[in-house]
């Protein structure tokens, strides 16, 4: 059909002869071997790519945001939480770990440079930067997260436990125990009450509880959630000798706000998120270590190290933020 | 499509050639933006020690906003990117600041009738461990 | 539009094209690890329609458990489980990934005029995460099941003992980034690979659809994924920021969760809109009445559905502040979808109706999604909701949009697709028949359950007052009706690809460039770069007796 030799002709090339060749990709192009198929030019690839990775970026703003919102939230509940609790982060580590990011974003920055530019040997060497700033980031954060652990700043109930003699907390602590079992309401009612109500309440509700449900009640129930059993579980505390008499150190400060644990709950939350991002992130760019070793990467391919390079940065902006809302609240 | 330059051979004095695709970013560009970021983070650590009160928080997230445009313009190279990038990355953020509009102003409206005040438990280990600490005195009104 | 060159005539088949899509290639694994975007969709569509087999059950089971009060089946225990899957089943595997990944994988790029998506090792990785999913709701109903509703409301998911939550959450998780994934790549192929000649306002309005489908995709999955990930982190490790004995705020976890799931039902609608457009405009063999207004109200939906999420919440306890501003807000979106109506019923009159199987399901459609839509009004306004929240009524409303809506579009869009994809007809009359019998039985399944909600019948109850059981009893039989006229469906669409005519390219009279190729199409689409012209000028499509389809016939002035 010779009538339509028109901007359209280009898969004629490529795409007519080959009905035998099996599912595969189609890099078929000479000149351009990373040319997939379905693109029409190195342009139009590079700019789906680009446009592919934005939005996956975009995503990553909007998970993260949502922890965002998350914190706005429990910040603005809590506000002496915060201000307190902040205190108990170290600046200068949060700082240096800001620093290093940076210029771990720099040195990434400057790898792109030279993939575009084509020079192989920089281009592995920032990129080996980059993974190296990523390493000492963790290794920060790996102290900043065992003293932490250390001196029972946790989440949850791990908070208010006191310090034992050995100086440490069990990682196993860190978890919620086992629940207690839940008292029934009616215990704490008249029998008399008890009574009129279930006179009043369905057929349904008035069967014993034994015939309500085939289910058995479980051995033991969500913890928080009746005072009787916060109660029993205070008394166990209390009898504990190897717990007792221990000072618990931040439980000595004055001025601490009910509910601080909730500070540390959002702190680990998101700073681990972040984190995994890192480990994330470094695998990556071990993975685009390996190719421009290979010698992938040059003016006219360079995608995958650009887009490593956009994601590097995301992880490195949300740190920006992360930083001062965190360690910097007065 | 838009930015597709031939390769022109190798560069002449000091000037690289521009990639087949993509934008090229001069290195002193992103050096400067590396600079300016620490400056930034020197400062944003500086300000925490000036009492400004509410405008704390509000200097902190300027600042940090003013990192993650430096960010974003120059290392992510928006500044020289299609515009529909910069439209979506910024309809991303636009999304966040809804959301996160929004719950506030559903959790501002109940701080009067906020409960302050420790859990049954919590309060049981305060007593025991800190019994001069303020907090241990702030007690639950459901316990007796 | 009137100066456009005459389209080549398309190929008649008397015989089938030896080389298609289907024949391309063999063996399992040709298919498992396909980068062809026509398989992908094939795998999806029967992935999702096994699935909504199952969720089907889940619901049949429900059905028959609350046709007496007290026990009928099962216990109350193992119905909170059932109705928990049945919701579970139907949002996350069926219905979000049915029309976007199932039929919109298919027909994207076919008729966008395009080789494949952008992305097509990412789009058969979405379908990967949709096994994986789908599988991780299999291990979570082996590990004890989960009894929170759908809706995972804490602090019951958060504290209750059933195993299988944390395994479903994962699930979910992983469903999650397939949608995204698709959401991504549909953005990118809209935006990078059209055709010559096909500018924005060229596109059929299918493609409107799902890329205001995909920009949903994008921005809310992520707030789900987060927000599932912290229940699972409230279990595991007890933070408390659900918790109110710890501080936290369970409404807090409400518009986590919203913030995704409502901008989630328009995932399921949007496109299943776009699917009518195509269907009103090639069965009425019309134009359609105002393009651009349809157009643009997808993507008006698609913003707007990001600030309405607190209507599911208005007696949850938050303030009233945001409750009268959410109500007023989700008036207002209303409007978008009321346009769309309006000009698919100007689009029918004066048109040349086929009264086909696909038309039929349009037509449902629009009789079902007006009256979903409608009582969705009833549910924004605050005073009436404050008694139909958490009753029968909600149940009615979501499934007239959910079920008659977007699930109807899916099954009309598959019947109007199905010559293209398969390269059979299935039979006209069995369609018609199931048809009706879905739309009847639909209609006595959930009318009923209007009235029981504005009764008072409360929602998830496995017992109730003996008043109630008159309208149980006829919404049960309701619902075995629908479930004849699905188990019809499906016979005679697998017996169309056994003994099924084979399909000339464009049986109905479509100008979508999908009808341009064989049918069904080749493994790269298109010998040639098709032209691209109006999507809903007919005016050149003709019956021909001889292929019993339609082909483009030049005008006799015929331009140089």
């Amino acid at each position: 059909m010779s009538a339509h030799a028109s901007a359209g002709d280009h898969h004629a090339a490529d795409g007519h002869g080959d009905h035998g060749h099996g599912g595969g990709h189609g890099h078929h192009n000479a000149e351009y071997p990373f040319l997939a198929h379905h693109f029409e030019t190195p342009a139009q690839q590079f700019d789906s790519a680009k446009l592919g990775m934005w939005l996956f970026l975009v995503t990553e703003v909007l998970f993260f945001g949502a922890l965002f919102v998350g914190y706005a939230v429990l910040r603005n509940r809590y506000p002496d939480v915060f201000k307190y609790a902040s205190a108990y982060l170290d600046t200068t580590m949060g700082g240096i770990n800001t620093g290093v990011l940076i210029l771990s974003s720099l040195t990434m920055a400057m790898g792109v440079y030279f993939a575009q530019t084509g020079r192989k040997t920089a281009l592995v060497v920032c990129l080996w930067l980059t993974m190296a700033g990523a390493a000492g980031f963790m290794v920060i954060k790996y102290f900043e997260y065992t003293h932490k652990f250390h001196v029972h700043l946790v989440w949850g109930e791990g908070f208010y436990k006191p310090v034992t003699d050995d100086g440490g907390l069990q990682a196993a602590e860190l978890s919620s125990k086992a629940p207690v079992p839940l008292a029934p309401a009616q215990a704490t009612m008249s029998a008399a009450t008890v009574t009129a109500q279930q006179a009043s309440m369905p057929a349904f509700v008035q069967m014993p509880a034994g015939e309500q449900t085939a289910i058995a009640p479980p051995a033991e129930g969500p913890s928080g959630m009746a005072p009787a059993v916060i109660d029993a579980k205070a008394a166990e505390h209390a009898a504990d000798p190897a717990t007792h008499g221990d000072e618990a150190l931040h439980l000595q400060d004055a001025s601490m706000p009910p509910n601080t644990h909730l500070f540390f709950a959002i702190y680990y939350a998101m700073t681990g998120l972040h984190g995994i991002h890192v480990l994330i992130g470094m695998g990556v760019i071990g993975w685009l270590i390996v190719r421009a070793g290979r010698g992938e990467f040059g003016p006219k391919y360079y995608t995958p190290v650009d887009l490593v390079g956009l994601y590097w940065h995301i992880v490195d902006l949300v740190w920006i933020f992360l930083f001062p809302l965190f360690y910097l609240i007065d | 499509m838009g930015h597709a330059h031939t390769t022109s051979g190798h560069g002449h004095a000091g000037h690289d050639a521009q990639p087949l695709v993509g934008h090229l970013v001069a290195p002193w560009i992103l050096f400067a933006t590396g600079g300016a970021l620490i400056v930034l983070t020197v400062i944003t650590v500086a300000v925490r020690y000036v009492d400004l009160g509410e405008a704390n928080l509000l200097v902190a997230l300027a600042i940090a906003g003013l990192k993650a445009t430096l960010v974003s313009l120059f290392f992510m190279h928006l500044r020289w990117d299609r515009p529909f990038n910069q439209l979506i990355f910024l309809s991303g953020i636009l999304f966040v600041v809804l959301m996160m509009a929004f719950c506030l102003m559903d959790t501002s409206q109940y701080r009067d009738s906020q409960y302050v005040g420790n859990p049954a438990g919590v309060q049981a280990v305060l007593d025991k461990d800190a019994p001069n600490a303020p907090i241990a005195a702030q007690k639950s009104p459901d316990l007796p | 539009m009137t100066t456009l060159p005459a389209r080549p005539a398309a190929p008649t088949y008397d015989t089938p094209e030896s080389d298609n899509y289907l024949t391309h290639d063999k063996g399992i694994l040709s298919w498992l690890l396909t980068l062809d975007h026509k398989r992908i969709g094939v795998m999806y569509t029967v992935s999702v329609l096994l699935s909504f087999l199952v969720g089907g059950i889940f619901a049949l089971l429900v059905r028959t458990e609350l046709l007496t009060p007290g026990r009928t089946i099962i216990d109350a225990e193992t119905y909170n489980h059932f109705f928990t899957l049945h919701g579970a089943v139907m949002v996350f595997l069926v219905i979000i990934p049915s029309i976007p990944a199932a039929l919109g994988n298919f027909v994207l790029p076919v008729m966008l005029g395009a080789k494949d998506v952008a992305f097509p090792r990412l789009n058969l990785f979405s379908y990967h995460l949709w096994i994986a999913g789908a599988v991780c709701t299999v291990v979570s109903l082996v590990m004890g099941s989960f009894d929170t509703g759908w809706t995972f409301y804490t602090p019951y998911s958060t504290t209750t003992t059933a195993g299988g939550v944390i395994p479903v959450i994962v699930g979910v998780f992983i469903l999650g980034f397939s949608s995204i994934f698709t959401g991504m790549n549909f953005i990118v192929t809209v935006h990078k690979l059209r055709p010559p000649g096909m500018t924005w306002f060229r596109m059929p309005l299918f493609l409107w659809a799902l890329y205001a489908t995909a920009l949903i995709q994008v921005l809310a999955t992520p707030v789900l994924a987060i927000t599932l990930a912290l229940v699972a982190v409230e279990r595991i490790a007890n933070i408390g920021i659900f918790n109110p004995a710890m501080g936290g705020d369970p409404v807090l976890y409400q518009h986590f969760f919203w913030f995704y799931s409502h901008p989630a039902v328009y995932i399921m609608i949007v496109p299943a809109m776009g699917i009518i457009s195509e269907l009103i405009a090639v069965h009425s063999h019309r134009q359609i009445f105002g393009y651009r207004f349809i157009a643009f109200s997808s993507v008006a939906i698609a913003i707007f559905s990001f600030i309405v999420w607190g209507h599911h919440m208005f007696t949850s306890g938050q303030s009233s502040l945001m409750n009268t501003l959410f109500s007023a807000i989700s008036f207002s979106v209303a409007i978008p979808s009321a346009v769309k109506i309006f000009n698919w019923i100007c689009t029918l009159y004066k048109g040349s109706i086929s009264l086909n199987t696909p038309m039929l399901y349009a037509l449902a459609f629009i009789v079902l999604f007006t009256i979903g839509g409608l009582t969705g009004l009833h549910l924004a306004t605050l005073n009436t909701d404050v008694h139909l929240h958490d009753t029968y009524f909600v149940v009615a409303h979501f499934h007239y949009v959910m079920m008659g809506s977007a699930l109807i579009a899916m099954v009309g869009g598959l019947h109007h697709w199905w010559p293209k994809i398969t390269g059979r007809m299935y039979n006209e009359k069995l369609g018609m028949i199931a048809c009706t019998l879905v739309f009847i039985g639909f209609n006595v399944t959930f009318f009923t359950q209007f009235m029981l909600g504005s009764h008072g019948m409360p929602r998830r109850y496995y017992d109730y007052q003996a008043e109630f059981q008159i309208y149980h009893v006829i919404s049960t039989i309701g619902s075995y009706i629908m479930a004849g006229g699905f188990l019809l469906t499906a016979m005679y669409l697998v017996q169309s690809l056994v003994s099924g005519k084979r399909a000339p390219a464009n049986p109905w009279g479509g100008a979508t460039l999908e009808w341009e190729c064989a049918s069904p199409p080749p493994y790269y689409n298109f010998h040639e770069a098709p032209k691209v012209g109006d999507p809903y000028d007919f005016s050149n499509l003709h019956w021909d007796e001889r292929g019993e389809g339609y082909v483009t016939v030049k005008p006799p002035a015929a331009k140089a």
